[in-house]
C-alpha cells in the first residue's frame, strides 16, 4: 500500500497540470511566466500542461496582488482545484503586495487569501528562478507530509 | 467459450495499452514537428494514473454517470471489434458512448462545456453518415457486415474502396480531435474554449474519458486494418502512414468553424464516397 502510494506521488510530480492567474500584476511577472511557457523552455518535456481550467490543474501559479475585488476569485479559482494541489507565488507582489502593498484597494499578498506552497521572491523573477520554484512544489508534490491547505489527507 | 474469453480480455488490454501508447508517440511527433523534444513516450499514462488518483469533484451526479457510460460503451464497442462481431453494431455503440459524453457536459451549466457539447454534436453529425457510408462500402463489397468475412476476404479492400478509405481519413480526424477539426476539445484551445466538452470533467472522471477516448482511437485504427487486411506487413503501413499523415494534417492546418466543418466534410465525403459506391455497383 505504502508503495503504491509512493508510485502515484511520483507519478503527480511527473506529470503537473498548471494554471496560471493573473491576480492584479502589473504584467511584468506574467511574461516571464509566459516566457517560461514557450516552445523554447518545452516545458512538455517533463509532462507539464498549461491548462485554462482550475479543475484539470495541479498547480496555480499566481502573480500580483491580492485586492478586494479579485480575492473571491483568487480563493474560488483555489477551491475548484482539486486536491492534491500546490500553490506558487511569483514575484513581490504575490509574496506580500510589493510596491503596492499601502495602496488602499490592496489586501496583501497571494497567502492572504489561499495557503501558499512556494515562494518565488523578484521584480519580476528570472524565468529560472520560477522554473525553480515550480520544481520546489513538485517535491512538495511528492511529499504529502509538505504540503499546506490540503481538502482532505490524500 | 474460453476464446472468446481470451479475446474479451485482449480487448479490455489493448484499448488503454495500445491507445496510451499511440497517444504518447503522437505527442512526440507533434513535439518534433515543433522543433521541441517532447515529453517521455509513457506520458498519456502518467497523466492517467495521476487523474485517477485525484480529488473526485463533481459538478453533478449525472456527469459522472456519463463518465461511466462512455467508457462503458467505449470498451464494448472495441470487444465487439475483437469478437468480429457485425460493424454496423460496432458503430452503433460506439455513437451511444459519444452521445453520452455530450449529455455529461450538457448537464453542467458553464457555458464552455455547453458550446465544447454544442460542437461535438455538429462532430458526431458530420462523421456518422461518412462512417456508415464507409461500412455500406464493405457490404457491397463483400456482402456482409460481419468482420469474420471482410477479414477472410481474399483481396486488399484499399484497391477497391480508395475513396472510402479518403472519407475514413476525414471521419478519423474528427474522431481523434485533431486539426482542423478539433472544435469541441482540445489542448491548444483554451483561450476559446477551456476544454470544451471536457472542461467540467475533473480527476478520476477526467481519466475515464482520457480511457475512453483511446479506446475509441484503437476502435477507428481497427478499422483502418479492414483496408488491407490480407497481411500483416500491409495492415502495419497502412496503419503508419496513416496516423503519420493524421499528425501532419494536424500540425499543419489550424482550427476552422463549425460550418466550414459540416460543409466540407459533408460536401466532399458524401461525393467521395458516392462516386465510390457507384464505382462498386457498376463493376
Ligand atoms: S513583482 Fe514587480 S513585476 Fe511582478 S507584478 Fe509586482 S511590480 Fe510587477
Amino acid at each position: 500500500m505504502q508503495g503504491i502510494k509512493r508510485f502515484i506521488n511520483q507519478l503527480r510530480a511527473k506529470s503537473p497540470w498548471l494554471l496560471h492567474f493573473d491576480c492584479g500584476s502589473c504584467n511584468g511577472c506574467d511574461i516571464e511566466i509566459l516566457a517560461c511557457l514557450t516552445p523554447v523552455y518545452d516545458v512538455e518535456r517533463f509532462g507539464i500542461i498549461h491548462v485554462g481550467n482550475p479543475f484539470h490543474a495541479d498547480l496555480l501559479l499566481t502573480s500580483g496582488t491580492v485586492n478586494h475585488r479579485n480575492k473571491k476569485v483568487l480563493a474560488n479559482l483555489y477551491s475548484q482545484m482539486p486536491s492534491p494541489k500546490i500553490v506558487v507565488a511569483i514575484g513581490a507582489c504575490g509574496l506580500s503586495g510589493g510596491i503596492f502593498r499601502e495602496a488602499y484597494n490592496v489586501v496583501g499578498g497571494i497567502d492572504k487569501v489561499i495557503p501558499v506552497d512556494v515562494y518565488v521572491p523578484g521584480c519580476p523573477p528570472k524565468p529560472e528562478a520560477i522554473i525553480d520554484g515550480v520544481v520546489l512544489g513538485l517535491g512538495k508534490l511528492q511529499a504529502p507530509q509538505e504540503r499546506n491547505g490540503e481538502r482532505k489527507e490524500a | 467459450m474460453t476464446e472468446t474469453a481470451v479475446l474479451i480480455l485482449c480487448g479490455l488490454i489493448a484499448g488503454p495499452v495500445v491507445g496510451g501508447l499511440v497517444s504518447g508517440l503522437d505527442r512526440i511527433l507533434t513535439a518534433r514537428m515543433q522543433s521541441r523534444i517532447g515529453p517521455p513516450l509513457l506520458q498519456p499514462f502518467f497523466d492517467v494514473v495521476k487523474l485517477l488518483a485525484k480529488e473526485p469533484l463533481v459538478v453533478n451526479v449525472w456527469q459522472a454517470f456519463c463518465a461511466y457510460c462512455y467508457i462503458a460503451a467505449a470498451s464494448i464497442a472495441l470487444v465487439l471489434f475483437f469478437l468480429q462481431s457485425d460493424l454496423l453494431l460496432i458503430f452503433f455503440v460506439q455513437a451511444v458512448g459519444a452521445v453520452f459524453l455530450v449529455v455529461g457536459a450538457l448537464s453542467s451549466t458553464s457555458p464552455y462545456s455547453q458550446i465544447g457539447a454544442h460542437r461535438e454534436l455538429l462532430q458526431i453529425l458530420s462523421y456518422e453518415p461518412l462512417l456508415v457510408l464507409v461500412v455500406v462500402g464493405f457490404y457491397l463489397e463483400t456482402g456482409s457486415f460481419k468482420l469474420t468475412d471482410i477479414y477472410a476476404w481474399p483481396h486488399p479492400m484499399l484497391l477497391k474502396l480508395p475513396f472510402l478509405f479518403i472519407v475514413l481519413g476525414y471521419a478519423l480526424t474528427i474522431k481523434l480531435r485533431k486539426s482542423p477539426f478539433d472544435l469541441s476539445t482540445c489542448h491548444h484551445a483554451h483561450q476559446e474554449l477551456v476544454k470544451g466538452l471536457l472542461t467540467d470533467y475533473s480527476g478520476p472522471f477526467l481519466a475515464l474519458t482520457e480511457i475512453g477516448h483511446w479506446f475509441e482511437v484503437v476502435l477507428m485504427l481497427g478499422v483502418c486494418t479492414l483496408f488491407w487486411a490480407t497481411s500483416w506487413i500491409g495492415m502495419a503501413v497502412l496503419l503508419a502512414v496513416t496516423y503519420f499523415l493524421e499528425v501532419l494534417v494536424d500540425n499543419v492546418t489550424s482550427r476552422m468553424n463549425w460550418r466550414w466543418m459540416l460543409s466540407y466534410v459533408w460536401g466532399v465525403g458524401l461525393t467521395l464516397s458516392l462516386v465510390n459506391l457507384i464505382w462498386l455497383h457498376q463493376g
